[in-house]
């Protein structure tokens, strides 16, 4: 579903991804882990080209998103993406930040558009927030909005980027839980997380990435019981104890 | 000579009291047109600024530094004079050409304002609009250009007030204004100090009572936030 063929990305003279061929197939589920600053974020924010990369290339689908020409638009709209810090448009209403997308691209009709948006509020526990502003949101219900706003166009893949790093220890579980719903019901994932609990729980693989390439990847028992590389265990040895 | 100052500002206020009140209105007039069509201008050169096609860029940009590098007052002049000759066909008459160069002034500023105010939106919200699939266009117009509006309009209010002082220097020109007014007055009475008075109080109520009515609507939207 998705490829990388040989991607750097440097920002200056700092080599932040080192020649990633990577391919993620339809309905796996990808933690990807590392120290900070190895390069995780910035590789998933190059699959949907929010980062532009330097050279290589990214297929989505069979088409290279790097070459000229393309309709990034058209294709990030099957990507949805969460971020860390939200990001929900504060001057529209829960509804509206839902609808807004699906409607001005002509994917749905207003009615449609709105019927759905009940529908995937219900699913995480939203339904009786629709008509707040977001500035009413806890931490928990915004990132919760955030995601439900990404499903309403209908995305081949879900790209999370740290979502529950910004999040009060009280609200992470909630944020997890519809992660943990969507995987269940197939969503193809890519996941940048410090949540390791979560990761060994929910991917199908895990990916270690450290200065800027995938340093082992493997099945979640592999990674986190008998990970072979030392600076996987270096790290886990820090984050898991 | 002070001795009969209150005597003469009281004679000053009799006599000429209908002539200030029609300055203060040219005054609110000029400024008003001069930050209404400086508002329309500067958003556009402020959405050139930020254009990607850089002969855009370039212009707005140069313009802005040219504009706000050079007095108002030399560019009062030149607009006064350069006007009819160039467009001589307009038949414009000297309010319209000094409004012009006001409008000129005013939205060099204004273009700074609202770039300002794009700026100060979280980037966040771009990225987070651009992942859905909308365009950098529709991405300007829903989502970063609602939220700039709550940054920009205290600071358009703020220009107001500024524009309302450097009104006065379109008296030079005797397009009826509070200073062209008394021009008028110290003409026709020998006075100097009271009708200079008189016109101070009056652009000091006008620019404080806006100054204060601006204050009071940042903070209803503050509350908003």
């Amino acid at each position: 579903m998705i490829e990388t063929l040989n991607l750097c990305k440097s920002f200056g003279s700092l080599e932040v991804l080192r020649d990633i061929t990577e391919r993620i197939n339809k309905g796996e589920v990808i933690s990807i882990i590392g120290p900070s600053g190895s390069g995780k974020s910035t590789f998933l924010r190059c699959l949907n080209l929010l980062e532009v990369p330097s050279s290589g290339s990214v297929f989505f689908d069979g088409v290279d998103l790097t070459a000229k020409g393309v309709d990034i638009d058209r294709h990030r709209q099957k990507m949805g993406m969460v971020f860390q810090h939200f990001n929900v448009f504060p001057h529209l209403t829960v509804l509206e930040n839902i609808t807004l997308a699906p409607v001005l691209l002509k994917k749905r009709s207003p009615q449609d558009a709105k019927d759905y948006a009940m529908q995937l509020l219900a699913r995480v526990g939203l339904s009786d927030k629709a008509q707040e502003h977001p500035r009413r949101l806890s931490g928990g219900q915004k990132q919760r909005l955030a995601i439900v706003r990404a499903l309403a166009m209908d995305p081949e893949v879900m790209l999370f980027d740290e979502p529950t790093s910004a999040l009060d220890p009280e609200m992470v579980g909630e944020v997890l839980a519809v992660i943990q719903d969507l995987v269940k019901n197939g969503m193809t994932t890519l996941i940048v997380t410090h949540e390791m609990g979560f990761a060994r729980e929910v991917s199908t693989r895990v990916l270690f990435m450290d200065e800027g390439r995938i340093a082992e990847q493997g099945p979640p028992e592999a990674i986190f019981n008998k990970p072979q590389n030392p600076r996987t265990r270096e790290f886990l040895g820090k984050v898991l104890r | 000579m002070f001795s009969n100052f209150y005597p003469n500002l009281v004679r000053v206020l009799e006599k000429y009291w209908g002539l200030f009140l029609e300055g203060a209105g040219y005054t609110l007039l000029l400024s008003f047109i001069t930050v209404l069509f400086g508002t329309v201008l500067g958003s556009i050169l402020a959405l050139m600024r930020r254009s990607k096609h850089a002969p855009l860029s370039l212009f707005a940009t140069g313009y802005v530094e040219v504009i706000r590098g050079t007095p108002l007052l030399l560019q009062l002049y030149l607009f006064y004079f350069m006007l009819p000759e160039v467009l001589p066909m307009l038949n414009l008459s000297k309010f319209a050409c000094v409004c012009i160069a006001l409008v000129i002034n005013s939205s060099a500023y204004v273009c700074e304002l609202v770039r300002a105010g794009i700026q100060a939106v979280d980037y966040g919200q771009s990225e987070a609009a651009r992942t859905l699939g909308l365009s950098a266009r529709q991405t300007m117009l829903r989502i970063v250009m609602p939220q700039a509006v709550k940054n920009i309009l205290p600071a358009l209010g703020n220009e107001f007030v500024t524009v309302i002082k450097e009104t006065s220097l379109a008296s030079t020109f005797f397009v009826g204004d509070l200073m062209t007014q008394y021009s008028t007055v110290r003409g026709s009475m020998y006075l100097v100090i009271e009708p200079l008075v008189v016109v101070g109080v009056i652009y000091f109520i006008l620019t404080f009572t806006l100054s204060k009515a601006v204050n009071a609507f940042e903070r209803r939207l503050k509350v908003s936030d």
